[in-house]
């Protein structure tokens, strides 16, 4: 392996960590918060299948570094610019319904996504895939049918997540469009190629939220940088509280 | 029968059988079976299907565990009980490799695991009326592990780890965990 395909091939694996801490550390910070047990213990072990993935990602470019580097230097080392996830993780929680839409959003993508990485000719990213893909399922099946109680419940919930849903949708464009760098993986079937899942995801989406009496938004505004590291005002504010305890004592391990 | 039997055994856990009956040191697997997993602590490595493989190259044991899930906080507990074991039994150099491929899987779980969930009060994967083909946690009808009765019903898919969902009996009236077809 050269150099450069090496790079790239670390900062793919390790956006796809940054997607999954993000999110993950989003996740968690409903603990204790939930709107009930069940569903306060279902959103952290969601959050720890999410951290949990970042951890093999970050795992894996630091083996493929082999500069001494940990899945910590990844997560807790790394300042706001550095970071590659996609924006629609970072988005603050919100209340219970947004947190579902932008799951059930996050959970129908990774249904195609995963699939499709799990042919990946990289053994290591293949291997990660098909672990989260069992878990995905159970996370689209929860998400799924939060999203129909909620759309096809009281008034306000109605109201609740459809504003979500609204507020939410610009942001799904980003998860289609490949960097630049990815092309020359997804030309040796080692990444997915993203790119062409986007109608199926749309299909899948409208049909749930038809199920739900939900209206699929139809505004055509896009948000998008965090591939290249362009995120919104909360990421850093979120990294700030996440890596705190590594930056005060740094090299610490319990 | 004896091929019926070794047909009715998935072949990931045929081949992890085979592998632990070759061995070369079964006093390694053996002191191994002294590990458990620190949420269900009756229920060693070996027959939750996470004990992939033991060797040893000169004076250094390799152990290959995989995880259940990607964020199964019991893995790092897990992994530290292993040295412990090992070291306690006279190997001090051991070294523990988590291996991804193939991904963990409910078949993985031998029959005595199985059992001893279910007298630990958890409900193993195979007590759910839809078995495990379709990895489906079901509404309602898993197997009471206390009293055994078949009417109960389902409260939450995500229990007290990931690994398992949150049951009520509707006979006895005690909530209990069904460990997930996964």
């Amino acid at each position: 392996m050269n150099d450069e395909h090496k790079n790239t091939l670390i900062d793919y694996v390790v956006q796809l960590g940054d997607d999954s801490l993000v999110l993950g550390h989003r996740l968690s910070e409903w603990t204790s918060k939930g709107p009930f047990l069940e569903e306060d213990i279902a959103l952290s072990n969601v959050a720890l299948d999410y951290i949990g993935r970042a951890r093999m990602f970050y795992t894996y470019a630091a083996e493929l570094a082999g500069d001494g580097k940990t899945e910590d230097d990844f997560a807790y080392l790394r300042g706001v610019r550095e970071f590659k996830n996609y924006l629609l993780s970072e988005l603050p929680n919100g209340d219970f319904a947004y947190t579902m839409a932008r799951q059930f959003m996050v959970d129908a993508f990774n249904s195609l996504f995963l699939p499709l990485l799990m042919n990946s000719k990289d053994d290591t990213l293949a291997a990660i895939a098909t672990k989260a893909e069992k878990e995905t399922r159970y996370h689209l099946r929860r998400s799924r049918d939060w999203v129909i109680k909620l759309g096809d419940g009281t008034q306000e919930s109605h109201e609740r997540i459809q504003s979500a849903l609204n507020d939410l949708w610009g942001y799904h464009l980003e998860l289609f469009e490949p960097c630049p760098a990815e092309s020359s993986l997804i030309e040796q079937s080692i990444a997915a190629d993203i790119s062409t899942l986007k109608d199926e995801w749309l299909l899948l989406v409208s049909n749930v939220l038809d199920e739900a009496t939900l209206e699929t938004p139809q505004s055509q505004w896009a948000v998008r940088g965090g591939r290249s590291g362009y995120h919104t005002e909360h990421l850093g504010h979120m990294l700030c509280v996440m890596q705190s305890v590594h930056r005060s004592y740094p090299g610490c391990q319990w | 029968m004896v091929a019926q039997l070794i047909d009715s055994i998935p072949s990931a856990r045929y081949e992890r059988t085979v592998l632990r009956l070759k061995s070369c040191y079964p006093e390694l697997w053996d002191i191994l079976d002294q590990v458990t997993d620190p949420e269900i602590p009756v229920v060693s490595i070996w027959e939750l299907g996470i004990l992939r493989d033991v060797d040893l190259k000169d004076d250094t044991v390799f152990v290959d565990i995989t995880p259940t899930y990607s964020g199964c906080p019991a893995v790092d507990t897990m992994k530290d009980d292993i040295v412990i074991q090992l070291n306690k039994n006279g190997f001090s150099n051991v070294h523990v490799n988590v291996v991804l491929s193939p991904a963990w899987s409910t078949d993985d779980i031998t029959s005595q695991g199985h059992a001893k969930m279910r007298e630990y009060g958890i409900a193993p994967p195979n007590d759910s009326p839809l078995g495990c083909a379709k990895h489906l946690t079901p509404s309602a009808g898993v197997r009471c592990p206390l009293c055994s009765s078949d009417k109960t019903q389902l409260i939450s898919e995500f229990g007290s780890t990931a690994c398992k969902a949150l049951f009520k009996c509707d006979d006895c009236l005690e909530p209990f965990d069904f460990f997930k077809c996964i």
